[in-house]
Order: C-alpha cells, then sequence, then structure tokens
C-alpha cells in the first residue's frame, strides 16, 4: 500500500508540474456543463422540473464513467516509455502501480466533481435533498469512477499504446453515456435501445444520484423494471461486477505485460 | 571467483505461433565482480535476454539465476539486488530529475530522508545537480541517460544490467558514459552490459559474448576476438598513379596481401603493427614522394566481426525470417 501512495503521489506531483493537464481536465466537462444548459436545454422538454437539475447528475456520471480513458491513457503512456518495465524490476508489490494509478485517478476525480458542483451551482442547479445525501451521491460517483478506473487498467496494459488506448475507450463510452437517461429521456428512444438504456449502469447511475439529489430517479426509466426500481441497489451491483471482473484480471496482466 | 549471473539453455519464442525465435538455446555465465557484454545486431536477443535476467519476462525453456537465486521461481527477491537500465531511458519526463530519484528511492523502500541524501549524492556523482529542478523533458539524451543510471543505482545493487546505456549518444556523451561505468565497475557490482559496438564492449568487458539469432556464436575476451577477427588494419587511399608503388610498400611492411578497391583508389590491408605501421608507412612514403589522400588505421568493427565468425553480414531485423531458415544450415 505503501508503494502504491508513491506512484499516487508521483501521479498528483505530474499534475503539479503540468498544470494544464488538470486545466484542460477540468475545462471539459464545465463546458458540457454550460453547453447542455443553455444549447440543448431549451429544446429538451422536461415536464415538472428545471433540466439543470436532471442535467448536472448526468453530467456527473459521464465525467466519471471517463476516468477509464484516463486510466488507460496514463498507463498505456507509461508503458510506451518504459516506465512499466522499470516498475516491475523494482521490488515493491505487484499491484501497487495499478492501484496506485486508479487511486491517483479518483483524486483527480475529486477535484473535478467540486469544479463541476460549482459551475452547477452558478448555473441554477440546486440539489433538494439533505446534506448527508448529497454527499452519499458524489461518493458514489466517485466509487463508481474508480470501478471504471479498473476497466481503464486492463485496456491501458492490453492496448499499450496511448493514442490506440484514447480510441478504443471513447469508441466505447461515448455510446455508452449517450444510451442512457444522462441527458435526454429514453422513451424517445426507439423500443430495442429503451431496453438497453435502461439496464445501462449509466442510467442506473444517474437515476440512483438523482435519487441522492433528491429528484423523482423516473426521468427515463421506462417500465417496472428492476433496473429502473432499485436504481441504487443495481448501480451497486454493477461497481461491485466491474471491480470483481477487472481488478484481477488488470493485477495479472500487469504481471505478465510485455511492451510492444 | 564464483558465478554471479548464470543463464542455461534459455528459449523465448515470440508470436501467436511462436514464430520469432528471439532467444534459441543461449548460455552465459559473469563472474562475481566482472564485467559481461553482450555483443549483437539488432534483433538478435539482446533485450530479450536482460528482461529474462531482470524478471521481467519469463523464459518458454531454460534456467536463470542471479546470485544464486531463481529468476523465474523468486522474481522478488532477484529484484531487491539488481539495478536495470533498460535500452531507452525509462524515467517520468514530466517530473524533474529529483521527482525521479526521491520516487524511486520510495519505492526501494528508503525513508524519505534517505531518499533525499541518496538522490544528492548521485545527482552530484552524475553531474546532474545543476538540472535537478528542472523536468526531464528539458535533458539531453546524455543527461536522461545518466538520469536513468542514477535510478538503477540508487540502493547499490549487487548486479547491474544496462541495455545499450551509450545508444543514440554523442561521442562525448558515449566517454562520460564509459568513465561513470568504469567507476561503478570499480566499486565491485557485477554487470551485464549490451551493446552493438565492439569498440564499446573492448572499453569496459572483461569477458564478451557474441550473439546472433539468439544464441551465442562467439565468445572471449576483446583480444582474443579480435584475433580471431584480424586485428586491425590500415586503409589509405592515394593518387592513381602511384597506386601500384604505394601498395608494395604497405604488403612489404606488413608481409601480408593488400586488397584494393579500384573505384576509390583504395588500399587495405591487415596492420597487426597498429600506429606503428602506421607511422612506417607514412615515413616511407614521404621518401618517394607519395602523398596519401588519406590514410587511417581502422580497428575491426562489428561488421568485421560478424563476418569473420559467420560468414555472412548482420542481418536487419526486416530479414529476420530468411535468416532463420539460414541459420539451420550452419
Ligand atoms: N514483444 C515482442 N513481440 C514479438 N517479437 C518480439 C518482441 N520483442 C522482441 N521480438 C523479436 O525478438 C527478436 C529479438 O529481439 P530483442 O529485442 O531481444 O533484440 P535486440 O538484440 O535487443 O535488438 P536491438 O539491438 O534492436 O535492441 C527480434 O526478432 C524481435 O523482433
Ligand atoms: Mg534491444
Amino acid at each position: 500500500m505503501r508503494d502504491a501512495l508513491v506512484i499516487t503521489k508521483r501521479q498528483l506531483l505530474q499534475l503539479l508540474r503540468v498544470p494544464e493537464v488538470l486545466i484542460f481536465s477540468t475545462i471539459q466537462p464545465v463546458m458540457f456543463v454550460l453547453l447542455f444548459r443553455y444549447v440543448f436545454g431549451g429544446a429538451i422538454n422536461t415536464p415538472g422540473v428545471d433540466y439543470v437539475q436532471l442535467l448536472m447528475p448526468g453530467i456527473f456520471v459521464q465525467t466519471v464513467a471517463f476516468t477509464v480513458a484516463s486510466t488507460a491513457l496514463g498507463l498505456a503512456e507509461d508503458m510506451q516509455k518504459g516506465l512499466i518495465d522499470r516498475f516491475r524490476s523494482l521490488p515493491i508489490t505487484r499491484s501497487a502501480v495499478v492501484v496506485g494509478r486508479t487511486l491517483g485517478d479518483a483524486t483527480l476525480n475529486v477535484v473535478v466533481l467540486i469544479v463541476m458542483a460549482l459551475t452547477g451551482l452558478l448555473v441554477g442547479w440546486r440539489p433538494s435533498s439533505s446534506l448527508v445525501e448529497i454527499f452519499a451521491g458524489f461518493l458514489f460517483l466517485l466509487i463508481f469512477g474508480y470501478a471504471m478506473s479498473w476497466m481503464g487498467v486492463l485496456v491501458g496494459l492490453s492496448v499499450r499504446d496511448s493514442r490506440v488506448a484514447n480510441s478504443a475507450v471513447f469508441l466505447f463510452v461515448f455510446p455508452m453515456t449517450f444510451l442512457s437517461n444522462a441527458f435526454a429521456p429514453t422513451t424517445g428512444m426507439p423500443r430495442p435501445l429503451q431496453y438497453v438504456a435502461e439496464w445501462n449502469p449509466v442510467s442506473t447511475m444517474v437515476a440512483g444520484v438523482r435519487d441522492l439529489f433528491g429528484l423523482e430517479p423516473m426521468f427515463g426509466a421506462t417500465a417496472n423494471s428492476f433496473p429502473s426500481q432499485n436504481p441504487l441497489m443495481m448501480s451497486l451491483i454493477y461497481m461491485g461486477l466491474l471491480m470483481a471482473i477487472f481488478i484481477p484480471l488488470s493485477v495479472r496482466k500487469y504481471k505478465n505485460v510485455t511492451p510492444k | 571467483m564464483s558465478a554471479s549471473i548464470i543463464a542455461e539453455d534459455l528459449v523465448k519464442t515470440y508470436g501467436a505461433h511462436r514464430e520469432v525465435r528471439a532467444l534459441d538455446g543461449l548460455s552465459l555465465t559473469v563472474h562475481e565482480g566482472t564485467v559481461l557484454s553482450l555483443l549483437g545486431p539488432n534483433g538478435s536477443g539482446k533485450t530479450t535476454t536482460v528482461r529474462i535476467l531482470a524478471t521481467l519476462l519469463r523464459p518458454d525453456s531454460g534456467k536463470a539465476h542471479v546470485a544464486g537465486i531463481d529468476v523465474v521461481k523468486n522474481p522478488q527477491q532477484v529484484r531487491e539486488i539488481i539495478g536495470l537500465s533498460g535500452q531507452y531511458a525509462a524515467v517520468d519526463e514530466t517530473l524533474t530529475g529529483w521527482d525521479n530519484l526521491i520516487m524511486f528511492g520510495r519505492l526501494y523502500h528508503l525513508s524519505s530522508r534517505g531518499a533525499k541524501a541518496r538522490a544528492e549524492e548521485l545527482l552530484e556523482k552524475f553531474s546532474l545537480t545543476d538540472a535537478a529542478k528542472r523536468p526531464i523533458k528539458t535533458y539531453s539524451g546524455g543527461m536522461r541517460r545518466r538520469l536513468d543510471l542514477a535510478a538503477s543505482l540508487i540502493v547499490k545493487p549487487k548486479v547491474l544490467f544496462l541495455d545499450e546505456p551509450t545508444t543514440g549518444l554523442d561521442p562525448r556523451g558515449r566517454q562520460e558514459m564509459w568513465e561513470v561505468i568504469n567507476e561503478l565497475v570499480k566499486g565491485g557490482v557485477t554487470l551485464l552490459l549490451t551493446t552493438q559496438y565492439l569498440e564499446e564492449a573492448d572499453q569496459l568487458a572483461d569477458e564478451i559474448v557474441v550473439i546472433d539469432h539468439g544464441h551465442v556464436i562467439a565468445q572471449g575476451t576483446a583480444d582474443s576476438l579480435k584475433r580471431e577477427v584480424g586485428g586491425e588494419r590500415l586503409e589509405l587511399s592515394v593518387p592513381f598513379e602511384n597506386l601500384a608503388e604505394a601498395r608494395g610498400i604497405v604488403e612489404r611492411l606488413t608481409n601480408s596481401v593488400a586488397t584494393h578497391d579500384p573505384q576509390m583508389h583504395k588500399i587495405s590491408v591487415a596492420a597487426p603493427g597498429g600506429t606503428s605501421t602506421l607511422v612506417e608507412a607514412l615515413r616511407q612514403f614521404d621518401a618517394v614522394g607519395i602523398q596519401p589522400l588519406d590514410i587511417a588505421l581502422k580497428r575491426p568493427s562489428l561488421d568485421d566481426v560478424f563476418l569473420a565468425l559467420t560468414g555472412h553480414v548482420a542481418e536487419e531485423k526486416e530479414e529476420e525470417v530468411s535468416g532463420q531458415s539460414k541459420r539451420g544450415k550452419r
């Protein structure tokens, strides 16, 4: 664990040395908030509730879902530069490098979520639940991001090339976040897609977080299915599954990885 | 003198169908406190060998021990006592030299204080103190390489692996690196170093192992290998009208037959006498009024060693596959 924290510290130090990375990784979600709030928001009809209240949880979830990209990118870069090789020749715990990386990305998420929440407050976002619930909502987001991060570990170590890692992840995460209830009600989608959207972990997360922020979680839930009835529980199951699958696979991959 | 690194019959294949035989029964021994240089052209299996010995890669078959520890069975114990500096400097480019050394120090489980003290010491030793607070991105190739080496020396390893430590450096950078390495060797470390340059092996190594296509094709001291190859050659070019006369002079001088390349007006002859042969040749040319356009002593290059040892020129990677089939006939 101490070894992992050294790796995390290194990643945070990188952010200090090249602050542009941190700036751009927060500007992007902030831009999304503004775009959706003022550009698409007017066109999306949400009777009875302000669009920005529904939007913010959606954008939070989208942002943490993309942790898979930053983790994959970071590891692929370390791989390309031979750093992973060097770490593997050191007498440290085998999981230290990947655990450290995921913790670093989680820390970055904390910063990004705070900046986004402040932006949200500026443009009219007002969660109506108790402070404890709001806090629980953010905790939920962080854990989801952490689970996605482990998927990124496997991708990054497998593709071993930062450009490939980037496009591979985007190809997968973009549809995943849009094929959900995050930005618009799923009721407008063709029937088969509605089912996909309903079971999509992004949707259950969005519904769950909306719930914790004091909104009706229904937005988008099309049927009385299990995920739409129990979004929080379903999200927990998804997070558990993600970690149960990707943590062992990633650690094993790390042990045997060879650079290109 | 006991053996510090032993590799026995290492085989490593790559590819889905194991079609690339990177190591094909490679064996070598490095004695404690000595330097062994693994000499070979691109794609001959140098990096693969180093990676196996440094526990980064498992061999398909064969055995390897470092300081008596099995690298496959007890890799973690091996990692405690080795230092590795890979073929390409592997340091965090966005961080400063100082940050990097502290990070690696902490990963080697030094205390915060200890890591700082060691970082200072190493930066000083590798003349990087002035650049310590600059990001590695701003370092020259030579500085980067030195920092990379420094990072592998944090806990004073018993056994050190350096994969092509001077490739890509200019002559001065190379010279500096050689000095640093010689210094280390005096400190008693056991060193396995790979290189593509016979000259480098010559400078640094007690023993040289020449590999090609993943197995050993020759081994010995620099002198014994050079003797095998034929030692230094005197090469000169003279104006056309002096060609025959000049050739006669150098042949008499060295007592051997010269080769000559008519297009370049170039004469080449084995010169075991080295510089004294060169001086004598110049004196005699002067006496008869020949002014050579160019004259130089040439040390045998890796190409010459290869030509002499294998009868073929060192092959490029692209020709690997055809090289594989040729090997069978040797
Ligand atoms: N990860 C890999 N996948 C497939 N083939 C590989 C891999 N790594 C090395 N090879 C092949 O194995 C052979 C030996 O490679 P190795 O890197 O050990 O050679 P080398 O002597 O270090 O070469 P160089 O001087 O270019 O560094 C080469 O034919 C190379 O193409
Ligand atoms: Mg190599």
